[in-house]
């Protein structure tokens, strides 16, 4: 028998009481945040609780926010099958914190930590092999964070000289330009409040 | 002397015809039995992630496209049911249908890639001649809607961008009519072939448990007999209005896998012919003229419709705060985009969940214990395209 989220809501929030800060149920997905102590835990209770059943790792991802002192919220989204349902689940830390790794409890996980740390540095306790992923063989930096510029640091080119491709420091021919279009034209606000209109006098009528 | 037992490293790739792109493994063999793979990935790494951090939602639409480049649309799709749902806004009835008619001829076009390269791979070059020939006939179709025949930028926020042209939809009803018998024909090469058989029955089995362990999604999970797709148990568009069935696989092995694709393949083509048949005629994308721009004739006789032109395509249009998950079925599996939007014309995150990621990643479970002329069979029936798995 399936759940509805809301049921799981109650579910999660009932198994995880002490665990769970904020919940909500945003677009019909389950977003719960935790802290990063409950982190294997919770995954654990949720992969293997009868309930919940979140049998499959969908991705693992990290967003930057430079300006706040947690600067990264780590994301988490698991699929349960059986459910037909999905999670979000949230974590803030900051750039020296160490994550554990959940590799034990979903081999998925591997190259999915691997590519966060890839791309914005942080680090994972336990994990198996964690190397850099996308990026090439020698890069240095971290690219998705948002203090590394679009154009990066190196440029490769082939050396004449040399005879050997080689990478050098990022030369552009011209400034980068970044247009900042925003004005004040606003969203589609007006639209949707006349077609209420529309509906509600029919509905009058 | 005393023999020793010492297993050999051997590069395979990034410049093998069986690699399928630019894939390097570094494969440890014992003998012919391969111990241990390390695929190295990211050699086609692009940072599309970030460069769409830097650009508007419609500015950003045509790097989907060069993901897997194999079924275009498919992922245009994933990143544009992201921003509706942000927006809160809904496509018309047509556009939902022409949307699903392009899916599924990705779909085609994908399978039909990827059944008859897996039959190159293991010795068979006929069918890709075959297959080909249709894949070019459909990506005409493409053409003729979008005006590229690979990337297309044609499924847009709100709705697609142009209605079919005239005729387009009575061509496609009449490949819809010709292409099972292609079908048929690329069956009797392979399926009871026994050196295809040879090849690829009971290799790379994957358990159910094992296949969602690992992330598998798409073919890869049906074929180990999980009834899992998403155009059925979360229906997007009109799929919910629509009868086909989910071909599901009892071994999970690449045999399993190739009679999936070709299943898949036949009922794509009831669902482009439920489509044609059940298409209303009406708008194809969103009226809202903040989200989708004005027609050709409009701009000529409208000063708001030129306003709306101009700044759809300078400053485009703004997405309200919020974070959201959307998963479409591609051919290959579940492509997923995870965006946040912080209420500017940019994404502020846009993750995208490629399918051949996780798949690549099992090669080494897949592939232990199993004979060095195993791994292109193998990664064959993997469906990689490194498109979306380097992104």
């Amino acid at each position: 028998m399936s759940i509805t989220v809301e049921d799981l809501e109650r579910t999660v929030n009932s198994g995880l009481t002490t665990v769970v800060k904020t919940s909500t149920i945003v677009f019909g997905q389950l977003v719960i945040e935790i802290n990063i102590e409950d982190l294997y835990s919770s995954i654990l209770y949720l992969k293997t609780n009868n309930k919940s059943k979140f049998k499959q790792l969908v991705d693992i991802t990290a967003v930057d926010y430079p300006e706040n002192e947690k600067r990264f919220k780590i994301v988490y989204l698991l699929l349960s099958h059986e459910n037909n349902l999905r999670i979000i689940i949230n974590i803030n830390i900051d750039e020296k914190t160490v994550l554990p790794s959940i590799t034990k409890i979903f081999p998925s996980a591997n190259w999915m930590e691997r590519e966060v740390f890839d791309m914005y540095g942080i680090n994972f306790k336990d994990h198996p092999d964690l190397r850099r992923i996308l990026t090439d063989y020698g890069f240095k930096g971290f690219p998705l964070r948002k203090d590394f510029p679009l154009t990066g640091h190196t440029e490769v080119r082939y050396s004449e000289s040399k005879k050997k491709v080689i990478s050098e420091p990022v030369k552009l021919e011209q400034e980068y330009r970044k247009f900042d279009a925003v004005s004040p034209w606003e969203g589609t606000k007006y639209i949707k409040e006349d077609l209420d209109k529309n509906k509600n006098k029919e509905k009058n009528d | 002397m005393t023999k020793q037992n010492k297993t050999m490293s051997l590069n395979f790739g990034p410049q093998h015809p069986a690699a399928h792109g630019v894939l390097r493994l570094i494969l440890e063999l014992d003998g012919e039995i391969v111990e241990k793979i390390d695929p190295h990935i990211g050699l086609l790494h692009r940072g599309t992630e970030k460069l769409i951090e830097h650009k508007t939602y419609t500015q950003a639409l045509p790097y989907f496209d060069r993901l897997d480049y194999v079924a275009p649309m498919n992922q245009e799709h994933a990143f544009a049911l992201a921003i509706e749902k942000l927006l809160n806004i809904e496509v018309p009835i047509r556009g939902q249908y022409i949307r699903v008619l392009f899916c599924e001829i990705g779909r085609i076009l994908s399978h039909l890639l990827n059944v008859t390269t897996q039959a190159l791979d293991v010795g068979a070059l006929t069918p890709s001649l075959w297959g080909f020939e249709e894949r070019e006939t459909l990506m005409t179709f493409y053409e003729r809607v979008s005006g590229s025949r690979l990337h297309a930028n044609y499924f847009r926020p709100g709705g697609v961008h142009k209605d079919l042209p005239r005729g387009l939809s009575d061509d496609i009803l009449s490949f819809c009519e010709t292409f099972p018998k292609v079908i048929n024909d690329l069956e009797t090469l392979l399926t009871d072939n026994r050196i295809f058989k040879q090849r690829n029955v009971n290799i790379g089995i994957v358990t159910k448990q094992e296949a969602l362990e690992h992330s598998f999604s798409g073919v890869m999970l049906r074929g180990s007999g999980v009834p899992w797709d998403l155009r059925r148990s979360q229906p997007y568009e009109c799929y919910s209005d629509l009868s086909f069935k989910i071909p599901i696989g009892k071994n999970g092995d690449c045999y399993d896998r190739y009679l999936c694709r070709i299943e898949e393949m036949r009922e794509s083509v009831k669902i482009m012919k439920e489509c044609l048949k059940k298409m209303p005629t009406g708008p194809v994308k969103s009226i809202d003229g903040k989200i989708t721009p004005p027609k050709r004739e409009d701009i000529k006789n409208s000063m708001e419709a030129l306003i709306h032109h101009f700044k759809l395509f300078s400053e485009g249009f703004r997405v309200p705060k919020g974070e959201i998950y959307t998963a479409v079925e591609a051919p290959k599996g579940e492509f997923g985009v995870y965006l946040i939007s912080d209420g500017s014309n940019k994404p502020y995150k846009c993750k995208i969940r490629a399918p051949g990621f996780s798949h690549l990643q099992a090669m080494d479970y897949l592939l232990k214990g199993h004979m060095l002329a195993d791994v292109p069979a193998v990664l064959g029936s993997l469906d990689i395209v490194f498109g979306e798995v380097d992104r």
